[in-house]
């Protein structure tokens, strides 16, 4: 079926003859127009990608991994009152809000970092298709995770109250479930945001835990030494807004609060990345 | 060497249809310009070969035609469509600009997988192109980290030509192979284009382009230098001639209303065809060591002057 006829010529055509084409050259038919390349081939490709290498597929197993071990060391050190399922989501909560990021992050930047988005955007000429696929990829994979990730803690308080012989504590509600997964697709859109704003797997990953741990920091010190910044840390700090999400107590003012911090701090430098990186040369 | 006429070539060249074409392609950073008013065509059934010095543009030039470097202005279309406009590029156009720019982490098996099915062709594909560049199953499954530059160099003309394609547009895909891979290359794409494909190719090795090209791009500096077929820039070439008397051979060359140059050490080169040549040292009495048509020269010459403004051992040329 290939066109690609390989003739292997006798003999090298001396240089001084333009090869051993004498005729007219084939001309081939007008061939037909394929059709677009599909979203669903995007997509598919796209989640691809975070499984075929060495260290995506281990990102992406040591969630499992690390679900687990967080679920055996509540089982074997927590006090057996402290045997809770809010205390296992917790304890599986604190590496898995570090390892999504991560994974947006490098779902982005290899292209960059790694070289392959020459290919990959050559293969589709539309960057907005491939970072929305992405997007998109990402976001399933956060989700995916905090079911997995729920699902594993629910096991282990099962099996920690059967151990303790303590009655079994279901402490979270459904919509906290929801905002503690909301919270995390927070966080790996922020690891996005950082990808497309950087394009480079170490530079973006540093700017994540400096995102992520040395801005609270700075906010709270702020917060405790400046009266004008007191009031005003709860709308512009993201990470401060983040935490009623995790504790659950979401009022109408903490979603306001979530609203415009996360305006500041997500949704602004996001659209700026976009621009760079449908701007931007592939090298 | 005149058993193809120039004339000849131009009017097969104007029978093909341009399969690529670029227009008044220029590409500004600030303050240096590296593609300068570039325009030339590649045509259906022909090599068309991109040749440049390091630096020379090549690269920016095919970037920009496949949409990774916006230009400064100009157009640039590829079966009379931008780029992006291509529904699914890898079934029409196939592409390798750095064989070196692919996940390190990725089998090459992995890479004409993700390429076959972003394009949605059947999964024999992927056997039958690393068949087709001779990468065995064992190769095939090895991280590309541990490629040699000539595997990884196979590999991106196996995702090139993955979908079929009827254009083949290569950055230097000669690099890193050892001489049978330079043969093994010069050969498919001489097949791939007598089947009716047409390839871009670019080179900075003269000899490299001149075994395999058609028609000929001269890049330096960032502007076309020369543009046509390579039987017409050959042709170009005059003569080459050598004597032990240099001094009453130029002479004798000058009396005759031609203008001599130095060449390659104690030769000479002149545009008149070698019988003139000939009978002039021979009414001259001036005993020759070698003449010839000076095939390439021209060229050579012309390559070698834009080289040796980059080049760190000075005046080579």
């Amino acid at each position: 079926m290939s066109a690609v006829t390989v003739e292997t010529l006798g003999t090298v055509p001396p240089a001084t003859t333009t090869g051993t084409t004498t005729g007219t050259p084939t001309v081939r038919a007008p061939r037909a127009i394929p059709p677009r390349t599909p979203t669903s081939r995007i997509l598919a490709v796209e989640l691809r990608k975070m499984f075929d290498t060495r260290s995506g597929f281990w990102l992406l197993a040591s969630i499992g991994i690390t679900a687990v071990l967080a679920t055996a060391a509540v089982i074997i050190f927590a006090p057996d009152d402290q045997v809770t399922y809010d205390n296992f989501g917790a304890a599986i909560g604190v590496p898995i809000a570090i390892l999504l990021p991560m994974i947006a992050i490098l779902s982005v930047t290899s292209e960059w970092s790694q070289r392959s988005g020459l290919t990959t955007f050559t293969l589709v000429p539309h960057r907005a298709r491939v970072i929305q696929a992405k997007l998109v990829v990402s976001v399933g994979i956060g989700v995916v995770s905090m079911l997995v990730a729920f699902a594993v803690g629910a096991l282990g308080n099962l099996l920690g109250a059967a151990i303790t012989g303590n009655d079994v504590v279901w402490d979270i509600s459904l919509a906290h479930m929801g905002y503690i997964v909301l919270a995390n697709v927070l966080g790996m859109l922020v690891g996005f945001m950082l990808g497309v704003l950087v394009r480079n797997s170490a530079g973006a990953i540093v700017g994540y835990f400096v995102y992520s741990f040395v801005l609270p920091g700075l906010s709270m010190l702020l917060a405790a030494n400046a009266r004008w910044f007191e009031d005003l840390q709860l709308w512009v700090d993201f990470n401060f807004a983040q935490g009623a999400l995790f504790n659950g107590e979401m009022t109408g003012e903490a979603w306001a609060q979530l609203g415009t911090a996360g305006l500041i701090w997500l949704v602004i430098p996001l659209a700026v990345g976009l621009g760079l990186v449908l701007r931007s040369e592939v090298k | 060497m005149s058993a193809l006429s120039p004339m000849w070539q131009e009017a097969s060249q104007r029978q093909a249809p341009a399969m690529i074409t670029v227009e008044s392609l220029s590409k500004s950073y600030r303050g240096f310009t590296a593609v300068d008013d570039v325009s030339f065509t590649a045509h259906a059934g022909r090599v068309t070969g991109f040749l440049g010095p390091n630096g020379a543009g090549k690269s920016t030039s095919m970037r920009i035609v496949v949409g990774l470097t916006p230009a400064s202005s100009g157009t640039a279309t590829v079966l009379g469509r931008r780029f992006a406009d291509l529904p699914d590029p890898g079934r029409e156009v196939g592409v390798l600009l750095d064989a070196s720019a692919q996940h390190a982490g990725r089998t090459g098996r992995e890479i004409l997988t993700i390429a076959q099915q972003t394009m949605g062709l059947a999964r024999s594909r992927v056997d039958d192109m690393l068949d087709l560049v001779s990468l065995s199953s064992t190769e095939a499954e090895r991280r590309v980290r541990n490629y040699s530059l000539g595997m990884r160099q196979r590999l991106g003309i196996a995702t090139a030509l993955i979908g079929d394609p009827e254009v083949l547009i290569l950055d230097e895909p000669a690099n890193g192979l050892d001489p049978a891979g330079i043969r093994w290359m010069r050969d498919l794409l001489r097949g791939y284009a007598d089947a009716g494909g047409t390839v871009l190719l670019s080179s900075h090795l003269l000899h490299e382009i001149e075994v395999i090209a058609d028609d000929l791009v001269v890049i330096g500096h960032g502007r076309i230098v020369a543009h046509g077929t390579k039987a017409e820039l050959l042709a170009a070439a005059g003569t080459v001639v050598r004597s032990a008397d240099v001094a009453g051979l130029t002479t004798a060359l000058e009396a005759a209303g031609l203008s001599p140059t130095a060449y390659d050490g104690g030769a000479l080169r002149t545009d008149a065809d070698p019988s003139l040549v000939g009978t002039i040292a021979l009414a001259a009495g001036v005993a020759l060591t070698e003449l010839r048509s000076a095939d390439g020269a021209g060229l050579e010459e012309m390559f070698l002057e834009l080289t040796s403004d980059t080049q760190r051992e000075g005046a080579a040329a």
